[in-house]
């Protein structure tokens, strides 16, 4: 079947096999057989990291049951394929959520393991593998097993945040968080320069459990930005606010985000969120997940698609590296106006490629322009590289690998783990396999 | 607690509509399937969504008339049910069964038999009982049969005369059934047509759509709706056009 990844950069046709807990012994890998598979869930990650060009497929979307739920420590175990979406929606109700959750709900747990999601809860909560028990996992050259950071510890820090190239994840036990409602109290503040934006982030992190902040990426005069940051709700009512479902109903033939939409969108933005200035109170659905309320809202990008860019530098060459990367995009009148600027805190993942560390994470998504943008990237990655960062995997399609080395110093302990009957096009464009 | 029974529980299809009746309300629910393992799991997903729901997995052979009267007779000695939802159902390789006239006749019995036996029995306990809504799974390939799956289809074909037949018998009692008729829909049963067959359903979507047919008493549904309009297109092609449709 035809699949493409949330940036819509490639739409090829793929051998597919749907994984099911009905089919026993995974008999789906063949570890004599030459061809190589990757695990295909939400498709939400915005490069290759799901995709594997040449070779199969397996999808996930069968393994979707729940297998149990403890409600007095909140521990729950289901498949690798049951979606973020089903578990909030369902557990909310009951006083439980899950404790970390990425921008998007259309994730599957697999997914969400494998490329080791964060969310803005970071400095205060870590990343989702650090709210997992066990992971069961199945590999073409052994037996399936489970592994925890104390059984296996070597084969769970490999898979958490291992981009699904460690073996087929089957199940996973995590660990829910009560919460008092699934309301929010929000806060949302100005700044117009990085070092307003470094207090506020300081100053929020004793007292808000998420922060966020939108970043004008046009503006070259001043690095303004809305800085949002929520507490849950220590009561309010449960219901859920009825949601006006949007959908982006087609692939407009250009574009809709170009030099001309981009500076009005972000002056229009900056001042509708500026007026909304203060406290206020937020569904859990639309402070943790914006985008998910218009569907498809990637097609806006046009027939080409587009490329997402996620970094991270450490705080001491943080400012002035996150400064001329934001330079740079305001004079190249590239980028676009999903620009989100936070601070990483310092709970250490599990994971050998995690994303995540201490530092200022800086996510941007750009227009498939083709050459001129590759061109702008090679220039931030000089800018990543010199701040000793990183790029996030899941969003990226076109990393040189030695950036990817560079950044992932673990990178060397991490290869023995690899499942050989697996490979994805990020594999084989960073690691050679 | 409303008492729900699936028959072929471990049907995607049922277990999807499982799901969303659990959501709704908690309920008394009869799992009935050949494989006890597969159904034990489901029984605990079912379980987790819905904790203060009954869920009681039986198992039994669905091939044999004396077996599916003793298993219809054990369910609903606990109590009549308000809801039932038939599901079982294999897809045929058709090719095979023209060449073996013993498979031939094991899917006939599977597909057509086995279900409207079921049927007959749940629906004399629901006329009893004065009560009831009866959902038999069909098949849009019932509607018109093809060179690629009529076995499969003249099987289904039965449950949708067997359905209309129940329809016309109970009509002005309280008890109601409804003929669904799924087009292609995403589940293992289908899983080769993933990557060279028609486009497929998403099975949620499906569930939801059965579901809500049988919370309205409907007598058909089609599932998704669109079907409807296709397959009436398809049973009124003439034949000498539907003869070179390579279908």
């Amino acid at each position: 079947m035809k699949l493409s990844s949330w940036g819509r950069l490639s739409d090829e046709h793929y051998p597919t096999t749907p994984l099911s807990r009905e089919i026993d012994n995974h008999p789906f890998i063949k570890s004599d057989s030459s061809e190589t598979a990757i695990v295909y869930g939400m498709g939400r990650s915005y490069g290759d990291v799901c995709l594997n060009p040449g070779g199969r497929v397996y999808l996930s979307s069968g393994l979707d049951r729940l297998c149990s739920f403890d409600a007095a420590s909140g521990e729950l175990i289901c498949e690798a394929g049951v979606l973020l979406k089903d578990i909030q929606t369902l557990f909310v109700a009951k006083g439980w959520m899950l404790p970390v959750t990425p921008g998007t709900q259309y994730v599957t747990v697999g997914g969400a393991v494998a490329n080791d999601v964060h969310g803005k809860n970071h400095h205060s909560h870590g990343c989702f593998s650090n709210h997992i028990n066990w992971i069961r996992l199945a590999r073409t050259d052994r037996e399936e097993f489970i592994c925890s950071p104390t059984k296996e510890a070597s084969w769970f820090n490999a898979t958490t945040g291992g981009l699904g190239l460690t073996g087929v994840i089957k199940e996973v036990s995590l660990n829910l968080r009560p919460v008092s409602s699934c309301w929010l109290d929000t806060e949302t503040l100005t700044y117009s320069s990085l070092a307003e934006f470094s207090q506020i982030s300081k100053d929020s992190e004793e007292d808000w459990e998420y922060t966020v902040s939108w970043i004008d990426c046009n503006s070259r005069k001043r690095n303004r930005g809305i800085f949002i940051r929520a507490n849950h709700s220590q009561s309010g009512a449960e219901s859920t606010p009825t949601k006006s479902r949007l959908r982006v109903p087609l692939v407009p033939p250009l574009s809709l985000v170009n030099r001309a939409t981009l500076t009005a969108f972000n002056q229009a933005y900056y001042l509708s969120q500026k007026q909304k200035s203060g406290m206020g109170r937020s569904h859990y659905q639309s402070y943790f997940y914006p985008l998910d309320g218009i569907l498809d809202w990637n097609r806006m990008y046009g027939p080409k698609g587009f490329y997402q860019y996620q970094l991270v530098v450490p705080y001491e060459s943080g400012m002035p590296a996150v400064k001329a990367i934001l330079h740079e995009i305001a004079v190249s009148g590239q980028g676009s106006f999903l620009s989100v600027l936070k601070t990483f805190g310092d709970v250490p993942s599990p994971g050998l490629l995690s994303f995540p560390m201490e530092g200022l994470t800086l996510a941007l998504d750009f227009p498939n322009r083709g050459k001129i943008t590759l061109q702008l990237f090679r220039r931030i990655d000089a800018i990543v590289a010199e701040a000793r960062g990183r790029l996030y995997p899941a969003k990226d399609a076109r990393m040189p690998a030695e950036l990817f080395a560079e950044g992932y110093p673990h990178l060397s302990e991490f290869l023995p783990y690899r499942d050989p009957g697996l490979s994805s096009g990020l594999s084989k464009r960073l690691m050679g396999w | 607690m409303k008492r729900f029974v699936i028959i072929g529980a471990t049907s995607s299809i049922a277990e999807h509509c499982a799901r969303l009746w659990v959501a709704k309300a908690p309920i008394d629910l009869t799992l009935v399937a050949r494989n006890a393992v597969h159904t034990r799991s489901i029984a605990d997903d079912l379980k987790v969504r819905s904790p203060d729901s009954m869920v009681t997995v039986v198992t039994g052979d669905f091939e044999d008339p004396d077996s599916i009267r003793r298993l219809v007779d054990q369910i609903l000695k606990e109590g009549d049910a308000d809801c039932a939802l038939i599901a079982h159902g294999s897809l045929a390789d058709q090719s095979a069964c023209q060449q073996d006239l013993a498979l031939n006749a094991r899917e006939l019995n599977i597909n057509g038999i086995s279900p409207v036996l079921f049927a007959e029995a749940i629906a004399n306990s629901m006329v009893r009982a004065g009560r009831g809504t009866l959902g038999v799974i069909g098949s849009v390939a019932g509607d018109r049969g093809r060179k690629s799956n009529y076995v499969y289809g003249s099987a289904k074909g039965m449950v949708t005369r067997y359905a209309q037949g129940l329809q016309h018998r109970l009509a002005g009692t309280g008890v109601t059934v409804t003929l669904i008729k799924p087009g292609p829909t995403r589940t293992p049963m289908n899983a080769h047509l993933v990557d060279d067959g028609p486009p497929l359903a998403d099975v949620a979507k499906v569930a939801a759509t059965i579901v809500s047919g049988m919370e309205k008493r409907r007598n058909v549904v089609y599932a998704p709706r669109r079907w409807s309009v296709i397959m009436m297109i398809i049973r009124h092609l003439p034949r000498f056009i539907f003869n070179r449709m390579d279908i």
